[in-house]
């Protein structure tokens, strides 16, 4: 048996007298996808922010490779190996592909007693790690992030967490804000981080896109894991259920999907 | 330049040589040259012979140096997010300081000089401290520090020397450095802001220090999270700004003779204006250091040049306020251009 990378056992986390995670239990492998699903308000962002030490449980424990870790700033989870992509993908809009990649461990060349910020390398080596993802339009990295697509931003923050040596990938509703080519982008990517071996936390409410990477999935309702399933053993109707808290969405949803895709990603108009 | 030539040749060939030209419009201070260009020439026509000739040239130069000083720290302090408006207060109280240490008490000059830096350096320190501690907008901060430096320079005045004003004859040394005249005409201090505008280009453009700063101007979590020490970096740009104020101060000092506690107020705005006007953005995360330089000489030109001309000299304010509105304007466009471009398509 492979040990988990990463393991919650009964994390709890409040805020005060509000209860916003109780008895959190779930493992992640390498080279697994973990989606972890849930509606908004399900404590999924409380959950993210706890794995990537922006937050500490308030009972509970995070082990990592058999090993009890505390993570006190979000600089301590990094340096374990926890990336954690959000939404937008990059930050930086205004910054060079090449410089945003290295922000913070910058290239360097010694001129004698000047330190110069290697552009050539950054950016070569930035271009070099989203293109072996895939994404082969990204050629320049001079040019600004905030000129690329949704879909290659997250590309490139999710190159850039594989660069640095990541081994716990947390995307945070990466295909939320995308159309459906951008999305499947996305996913293909998400497959190749696996293949590299990664263990990676996939966030979505989409059950298409999760049901497309997902090796493992956890629905969490009122901050609680409400079902914990592996590939196979749910249909997608099942999890939109579940999702929902059990109202039959499931049909509805479908319904949605099928006149988005053919009405190119808008939904419907409502009925005056 | 180097570093188009290096793009050129590491992009796949055959390009054509409008891309390089495309190149310089997607610079943050491509708007800027322009302005700057347009604005000499706009002198130029109307203002004649004695604009052109080297007096002209000293006319708005010295002016420029002086601002350009002050605007490059407060530009680096933009890019990364944050204002500074306590530069206003610290350039007199940096004034009377080496003038009442030197002058007053007449101890030697180079103490006088440590002084006043280091009450540049001290405000600095403590706006960046307020600021990264209390989390209150810099603006604010550095309003509220403006005031209570301006405050204590007035009564450390009155209390030390019973005047509001006081004078200082310079070394010969000092003059040399900070207060003499090159041909008559041109300030030293003009050497002074090529020298400082280099060394803030090395620390934006060339140093790993520059990427931290635009960063920290882009999004500050994401900064701190990328491992950025993003609380010493601001307070290290405060204390730049203070440093750089206290300098113009100091010099100041050594030009007139003499220290007051009023004046220093127009740097306040003007400052502000020369790197809006260079195209760096308000809100943070773009700009350039060349850009502020030609930012502050467009600042400089208009504010001399309309003495060379037969139009009344109050005109002159209101051409600056066109052109920081134009300036913006140009600035978001070029922004744009900047963002949507992609090489396939250019």
């Amino acid at each position: 048996m492979t040990q988990p990378v990463l393991e919650l056992r009964n994390v709890n986390k409040s805020f005060g007298p509000i209860d916003v995670l109780h008895d959190i239990n779930l493992t992640v492998k390498a080279g697994e996808v973990l989606c972890l699903l849930g509606d908004n308000g399900a404590g999924k962002s409380t959950l993210i922010k706890t794995l990537a030490g922006v937050h500490k449980p308030t009972t509970g424990e995070i082990w990592m490779d058999g090993e009890q870790v505390s993570f006190e700033k979000p600089k301590d989870a990094a340096d374990r190996g926890i990336a954690t992509v959000h939404q937008f993908g990059g930050t930086f809009p205004l910054m060079s592909i090449g410089r945003s990649f290295f922000v913070g461990v910058e290239p360097v060349k010694k001129i004698g007693p000047f330190k110069i910020f290697d552009r050539k390398t950054a950016n070569e080596t930035a271009v070099k790690a989203v293109q072996e993802f895939g994404i082969t339009r990204i050629d320049d990295g001079d040019r600004l992030i905030g000129g690329l697509s949704g879909g290659e931003r997250q590309s490139l923050a999710i190159a850039r967490a594989v660069h640095f040596g990541a081994r716990v990938l947390i995307l945070d509703e990466p295909t939320a804000a995308l159309g459906v080519k951008q999305s499947s982008h996305v996913l293909r990517i998400i497959l190749e981080a696996r293949k590299r071996g990664l263990a990676v936390i996939f966030i979505t409410h989409q059950v298409t896109h999760a049901m497309a990477v997902g090796d493992h999935f956890a629905v969490l309702i009122r901050g609680a894991v409400a079902a914990n399933f592996m590939r196979g053993e749910k249909t997608r109707e099942e999890i939109t259920d579940l999702m929902a808290g059990g109202e039959a969405l499931a049909s509805l949803d479908t319904e949605l999907e099928g006149y988005m895709e053919t009405h190119e990603g808008h939904p419907p108009q409502p009925v005056a | 330049m180097a570093s188009a030539s290096q793009t050129l040749a590491a992009g796949p060939g055959g390009r054509r040589a409008g891309s390089a030209l495309g190149q310089l419009a997607r610079r943050p201070e491509a708007g800027s040259f322009l302005g700057m260009v347009a604005v000499f020439a706009f002198f130029a026509v109307f203002a004649g012979q004695v604009f052109l000739s080297p007096a002209g040239f000293a006319s708005w130069l010295n002016v420029a140096a002086e601002i350009g000083i002050v605007a490059l720290p407060v530009g680096l302090l933009m890019i990364a997010g944050e204002l500074d408006l306590s530069v206003g207060a610290v350039i007199p109280a940096a004034s009377l300081t080496v003038a009442v240490i030197s002058g007053h008490y007449g101890l030697p000059e180079s103490v006088g000089i440590l002084a006043a830096l280091g009450v540049g350096m001290a405000v600095g320190a403590a706006n960046g401290f307020l600021v990264t501690r209390t989390e209150v907008p810099s603006l604010i901060v550095s309003i509220g520090m403006m005031f209570a430096v301006m405050g204590l320079t007035l009564g450390f005045s009155v209390l030390l020397t019973g005047s509001t004003s006081t004078g200082i004859v310079p070394s010969e040394t000092s003059k040399f450095l900070l207060g003499q005249f090159i041909g008559g005409m041109f300030q030293v201090t003009i050497f002074w802001w090529i020298l400082i505008a280099a060394v803030f280009a090395y620390v934006l453009h060339v140093s790993p220090f520059g990427n931290w700063i635009y960063a920290l101007g882009g999004d500050r979590v994401s900064a701190r999270n990328a491992g950025i020490p993003t609380e010493r970096l601001t307070i290290q740009l405060f204390m730049m700004s203070g440093f750089c104020a206290a300098f113009v101060g100091v010099s100041q000092a050594m030009v007139y003779q003499s220290a007051q506690v009023a004046g220093g107020q127009s740097f306040i705005f003007n400052s502000i204006m020369c790197t809006v006007i260079g195209g760096v953005l308000l809100t943070g995360g773009f700009g350039s250091i060349v850009g502020v330089v030609f930012g502050t000489i467009t600042f400089a030109v208009v504010n001399q040049g309309i003495y060379f001309t037969s139009f009344d000299p109050n005109l002159g304010s209101v051409i600056i306020g066109a052109l920081l509105l134009l300036a913006v304007i140009m600035n978001d466009t070029f922004r744009q251009l900047a963002l949507s471009y992609t090489k396939k398509k250019g």
